[in-house]
């Protein structure tokens, strides 16, 4: 599948930043997977194939804390998205060896459930379904106040979308003169672990269930940076400015599978950055070597990352009472 | 002197004017009904949501993620059953997030049995929410400690779990709420809404209130006794008060108030005095909260005990039936409090 270059209005420096960290995301969740393979990590879960839709969305993003920026209620495949707003590689492999310098959740959690208050990310769950209700409130209080720019954004999976959060966030969202600033997204990879997404849904698309609320809705090929970023700036500046919500289904990758609870291998799928670097090649904005030169210079970083996070300290079993409830650890209430 | 709910009804007053309260909503807690119990009359800051249970605790969640505070309510705890992930997850977000993200947030929901309410209106969600850790629970037994733990709970940084006695809700308060106006006329006329047409221009004229605050996590000692301790909370703690009227026995009774984090020292010494302790509350018996007190008490009072501590709680049926009979014969009755105190204080190990 080739990209349609006639439809790029992106500058040369914009689509090579856009390669540029598809490709570092891409290299980290590999690491990921190989870490897990290693036998060094239990579980792996991640975001390889939705590169294209996700990095656009990162550097789209008024990131910042408090009301008056973004919020953003992700999926457990998002890392891509915060590589481009700018997490470093340490903070991922720190979530995979579950650290205490894993900033994110102290080791408590799983890798790529990322919680990052100085960018107003909420804490990234394992329920596929959950931020779709929660991101109502936050976009809820970004439009009460007046000359607020901000928008909440929030993302998931075709199969997060079979649950009841999903239809709450489309009904609350949509609410007659009560309409939220929000970006709902569902990228669509087909799959629910194991179960495909034809059995499952009678609509033609996502898109139509948004659209009977009259939401402004959006399929596109998730596998097209270029496309994505267009699609997503408009969206964003239109919510932006007219305090509305819109949807978006992108039809994305699954490159390995749902997690390591599948294998975690490689599958034939189109791959958003092989479209990508063919695209720019045919360009003449980057040759072979150059990308081989990108991915090596990623893979080499990631190793050393690796093995520089494995000394770092692990958290002690006296912090499970931490933060049990806010600066309350030393109360009465635990003192069985 | 005011009712439960025009104390509820007060605090949330007090919280929207003084606390920093921005949203107090769920279904129908706006205009033009202002809840179904009448708890969100007059409020400046209601508002009705979609009837989606999922959405109003998701939404509270989302604006407490950004440092607001607010109370949200469900209708009936009946109906809370199907959000309990989401509950899960506002009691997980600080320790998941490692101290990052707390939620302010206060979660109001009528609970309990005792007004006929039949299978959907009287369940008990005490047991389940001790089932939760990361929230804070409390369920007032009169009117005054609910205007002061609702503000106590809106003060919290974290998320609080406030269980209404519904059967409660009309019962008029012993002592006075701090700045409640003298006659109970006039309360009533400056806060209660009007039946009819006349509502849709009303507005209520709240009296001067003033901040009372119960800590949360601390019991309250209702009576001093020698020969039994008795603990319970909400309707059931009314219901052993009467019980206990015109008793040849010397009872403690305390008010647990919190039931997480409870008072446990409070409920120790009570013991060791007493020598025998009984939990009444009204959530099914197995796996109950009382048990777990009953537990502790096992274990880190043992020589203390006279008598196997006791639980007296709903039968494990699965609902409570609306005939009097079949409701009277599924939650703990005065006459069932009585003789279970009878029992273990005149029996012995």
């Amino acid at each position: 599948m080739a990209l349609d270059s006639k439809k790029n209005t992106l500058t040369d420096q914009k689509l090579l930043q856009i390669h540029d960290l598809m490709v570092k995301a891409r290299v980290t969740e590999e690491r990921l997977i190989h870490i897990y393979k290693q036998g060094l990590g239990y579980f792996w879960i991640g975001g390889p194939g939705e590169e294209a839709f996700s990095v656009p969305l990162g550097l789209l993003i008024d990131k910042g804390q408090g009301k008056n920026k973004d919020w953003l209620y992700l999926h457990y495949r998002a890392l891509p998205t915060l590589i481009a707003m700018g997490l470093d590689m340490e903070s991922a492999f720190r979530t995979m060896f579950n650290k205490a310098t894993d900033l994110s959740s102290g080791g408590r959690n799983f890798v790529n459930h990322y919680s990052i208050p100085k960018w107003n990310v909420a804490p990234i769950t394992s329920v596929i379904e959950v931020q779709y209700s929660m991101a109502i409130g936050t976009a809820y209080v970004q439009k009460k106040e007046k000359g607020n720019k901000s928008l909440t954004v929030v993302t998931g999976g075709d199969a997060g979308s079979h649950e009841s959060d999903f239809a709450s966030c489309l009904i609350w969202s949509s609410r007659p003169k009560k309409e939220l600033p929000i970006l709902i997204t569902v990228q669509n990879n087909q799959w629910g672990i194991s179960t495909s997404y034809d059995e499952q849904h009678g609509s033609k698309s996502i898109a139509e269930r948004a659209k009977a609320f009259q939401i402004e809705s959006y399929v596109i090929d998730g596998n097209d940076p270029i496309k994505c970023y267009h699609t997503l700036k408009t969206a964003i500046k239109s919510i932006r400015k007219n305090r509305k919500p819109i949807f978006i289904e992108a039809k994305v990758s699954r490159l390995y599978g749902h997690s390591s609870a599948s294998g975690a291998n490689y599958v034939q799928e189109p791959c958003c950055i092989k479209n990508f670097e063919a695209f720019l090649i045919k360009k003449k904005l980057i040759t072979k070597k150059q990308i081989k030169d990108i991915w090596e210079r990623y893979k080499e970083t990631a190793k050393k990352i690796q093995q520089k996070i494995m000394k770092e300290k692990d958290p002690q079993a006296e912090s499970i009472w931490q933060h049990v409830y806010f600066k309350e650890d030393a109360s009465d209430w635990r003192k069985f | 002197m005011a009712t439960m709910v025009q104390a509820i009804r007060m605090a949330l007053h007090y919280g929207e004017k003084h606390l920093e309260v921005k949203d107090i909503f769920g279904q129908d807690v706006g205009p033009p009904l202002g809840g179904v119990f009448t708890a969100t009359q007059g409020l400046k800051t209601t508002w009705n949501s979609p009837l989606d249970e999922r959405g109003i605790i998701g939404t509270a969640i989302g604006i407490a993620m950004t440092g607001e505070r607010c109370v949200c309510e469900i209708q009936f705890a009946d109906y809370i059953f199907n959000t309990i992930d989401l509950l899960k997850l506002a009691g997980n977000n600080l320790w998941a997030s490692h101290g990052q993200f707390p939620l302010p947030l206060v979660l109001m929901t009528p609970n309990g049995a005792g007004i006929h309410g039949s299978i959907y209106h009287s369940h008990s969600f005490d047991t389940w929410a001790t089932r939760i850790p990361g929230w804070k629970i409390v369920s007032p037994s009169n009117a005054l400690d609910a205007y002061g733990l609702m503000l106590s709970a809106i003060l919290d940084p974290n998320p609080v779990f406030y269980l209404k006695p519904k059967a409660l809700l009309r019962v008029k308060s012993k002592e006075k709420i701090p700045g409640e106006p003298e006659s109970e006329k006039e309360l009533k006329e400056r806060i209660d809404a009007p039946i009819g047409l006349e509502r849709e221009n009303w507005k209520a004229r709240w009296p001067k209130l003033e901040l009372y605050t119960v800590p949360l996590g601390k019991a309250r000692l209702v009576e001093e006794g020698t020969d039994i301790t008795v603990v319970s909370y909400g309707r059931s703690l009314v219901l052993c008060e009467k019980a206990i009227q015109n008793l040849d026995i010397s009872v403690e009774l305390i008010d647990l108030r919190s039931l997480y984090p409870y008072d446990w020292q409070s409920i120790k010494k009570s013991l060791q005095k007493t020598g025998r302790i009984l939990f009444v509350n009204e959530d099914t018996e197995v796996s109950n909260f009382g048990e777990h007190l009953a537990y502790r008490c096992t274990k880190e009072a043992f020589y203390d005990l006279l008598v196997p501590p006791t639980v007296l709680a709903g039968k494990q049926v699965p609902g409570i039936g609306l005939h009097p009979n079949l409701e009277s014969a599924t939650v703990p009755q005065i006459s069932d409090i009585k003789k279970e105190i009878e029992k273990l204080v005149h029996s012995s190990l």
